[in-house]
């Protein structure tokens, strides 16, 4: 019934598990203030939206790591119906939260950008919409794991797979939609100037959701294995009384 | 009033073979296996479990009726909302029908898998020697008939009171609503199982079922709005159709998939 990993086995995906959060955590924590500073002084200025194109270096990279952390989510719960290893659970619910997470940063940051670039706070453009609509199913999860009570982390998992099925659909339905529909849409070409900066800003913001991520399985782990315990506890008689 | 359904599953349990040991829940999935061995069989089981949810509904009309009346009360409500200069707003009549459609299938839906939980007859009818994907399909099969019905009350209803031209093209509207119920009674019908004991469930079906079926309202007011345009576009309509036909193939495989492995009893 329960699966407690053995003890050496346990030791040694800890230790892979703290060297992996060591490097990352390093990472992060020199990476942070160095990618801040050559954000503002390392940068050129944009020539149509000059100090407002900032945000972009903080905007995309979480932007394009929701999209990692679904599949993470996705992947793991895919796992996890498989064969239904407490752990493959773990990643998942860390994932699934994580973009939760970021996805209501790029939402935010992308709204503020808007209002610079486009003069609105919300457009209904393709990649917005597509992020939005991910990001509610995201947020379905999440609501399920925190709500739905015993037996949920299945059908939260029948959710991410769900899910992960239906990004190609939103995908091609909101940009078919959108190209029936054309609208004037901002494009930027990338300054040669600004890639170093912008890898680097993905780089460490990608190590502080190494960081998280693994913090948080750490903790859905000790959850679950504590909930097992107590389980196991009860069915011995130990909690009687 | 009492359903007929637990004498159904069981006349059906002791009229079949024996129940197969791997049928019962937590044992690996015999689905698979016994609709690649038994295609007609597979067929019959459900037609069998689609006609028994129908049979209950037409003796009750339980579900017909509430769900009708309430995408009446519903279309009734959009149409003071969107009233302007005295007529209303033609261009809302494709949101309008969909939004009907999904409001009153949710509640139809809920409603189908309370009646099961409430005579504890879902443990029965997963016990049958059908296969779990049968019973899977047979309700999905039982709850689009229901959506299609409750199509045919609102898409008049839409017609007469904001005069759109919704029966100008009727072949492509009708596969449109079609393949809609479809949609949303595989991706519904594998939740619904999913959510059957779960705590609020109630409130969590629409949250996670509404977010998975946004290509098929996309698909769908698309393609409606295409068919209602003042100069229609029936080539986008048709996309569209092409388009809830690919939705509906992609959440077939995986509902089946899921629904294996997911429906806890």
């Amino acid at each position: 019934m329960t699966s407690t990993p053995t003890s050496t086995a346990g030791t040694q995906r800890l230790g892979a598990g703290t060297i992996a959060f060591a490097i990352a955590a390093a990472i992060a924590a020199i990476g942070l203030p160095y990618t801040i500073w050559q954000v503002f002084y390392g940068t050129p200025l944009e020539e149509q939206l000059f100090f407002n194109q900032k945000i972009f270096y903080y905007h995309v990279p979480h932007a394009m790591l929701m999209f990692a952390t679904v599949f993470v989510c996705g992947i793991a719960s895919f796992g996890y119906l498989r064969n239904r290893k407490g752990t493959w659970d773990d990643v998942a619910l860390a994932g699934g939260e994580l973009s939760v997470l970021f996805g209501a940063i790029v939402l935010i940051t992308g709204s503020v950008w808007g209002r610079a670039a486009w003069g609105v706070w919300w457009q209904w453009d393709m990649r917005l919409t597509t992020s939005l609509l991910l990001w509610l199913v995201m947020v379905g999860y999440v609501l399920v794991r925190r709500f739905g009570g015993p037996g949920s982390e299945r059908l939260a998992a029948g959710l991410a797979v769900f899910g992960m099925v239906d990004v190609p659909l939103i995908y091609f339905s909101v940009k078919i939609w959108r190209t029936v529909h054309p609208k004037a849409e901002v494009v930027s070409t990338l300054d040669p100037a600004m890639k170093p900066t912008f890898w680097l800003s993905f780089l460490t913001i990608g190590a502080v959701l190494t960081v998280l991520l693994l913090l948080r399985v750490r903790t859905a782990r000790a959850e679950r294995e504590l909930r097992e315990l107590r389980e196991r506890a009860d069915d011995a008689g130990l909690l009687d009384g | 009033m009492s359903t007929p359904t637990p004498p159904e599953a069981a006349r059906r349990a002791a009229g079949g073979a024996a129940i197969a040991p791997d049928a019962l829940p937590g044992a690996p999935s015999d689905g698979a296996r016994s609709a690649r061995t038994a295609p007609v069989s597979f067929v019959r089981h459900v037609g069998a479990v689609a006609w028994k949810d129908l049979r209950v509904e037409l003796r009750s009309r339980e579900i017909v009726y509430t769900m009708a009346f309430f995408a009446a009360l519903l279309v009734v409500i959009f149409s003071f909302a969107f009233v302007k200069d005295q007529g209303v707003v033609a261009e809302a009549t494709p949101g309008i029908v969909w939004t009907t459609i999904a409001f009153a299938g949710t509640v139809g839906l809920g409603r189908a898998f309370d009646r099961e939980r409430e005579g504890d007859t879902m443990r029965a009818l997963l016990l049958t020697p059908a296969s779990r994907l049968s019973v899977f399909l047979g309700k999905s099969v039982a709850i689009t008939v229901l959506i299609a019905a409750v199509s045919l009350v609102v898409v008049p209803l839409v017609t007469l009171l904001f005069g759109a031209p919704l029966f100008a093209h009727p072949l492509p509207l009708l596969i449109l609503l079609v393949l809609g119920a479809l949609g949303f009674s595989l991706v519904g019908t594998a939740f619904a199982a999913m959510l059957l004991r779960v705590r609020s469930r109630d409130v969590l079906l629409p949250v996670v079922l509404y977010p998975i079926l946004v290509p098929m309202f996309i698909a769908g007011t698309k393609g409606t709005a295409a068919l209602v345009a003042d100069v229609p576009d029936l080539a986008a309509a048709w996309y569209w159709v092409q388009f809830l036909g690919i939705f509906d193939a992609a959440f077939l495989v995986v509902s089946m998939w899921t629904f294996e492995s997911l429906v806890i009893e």
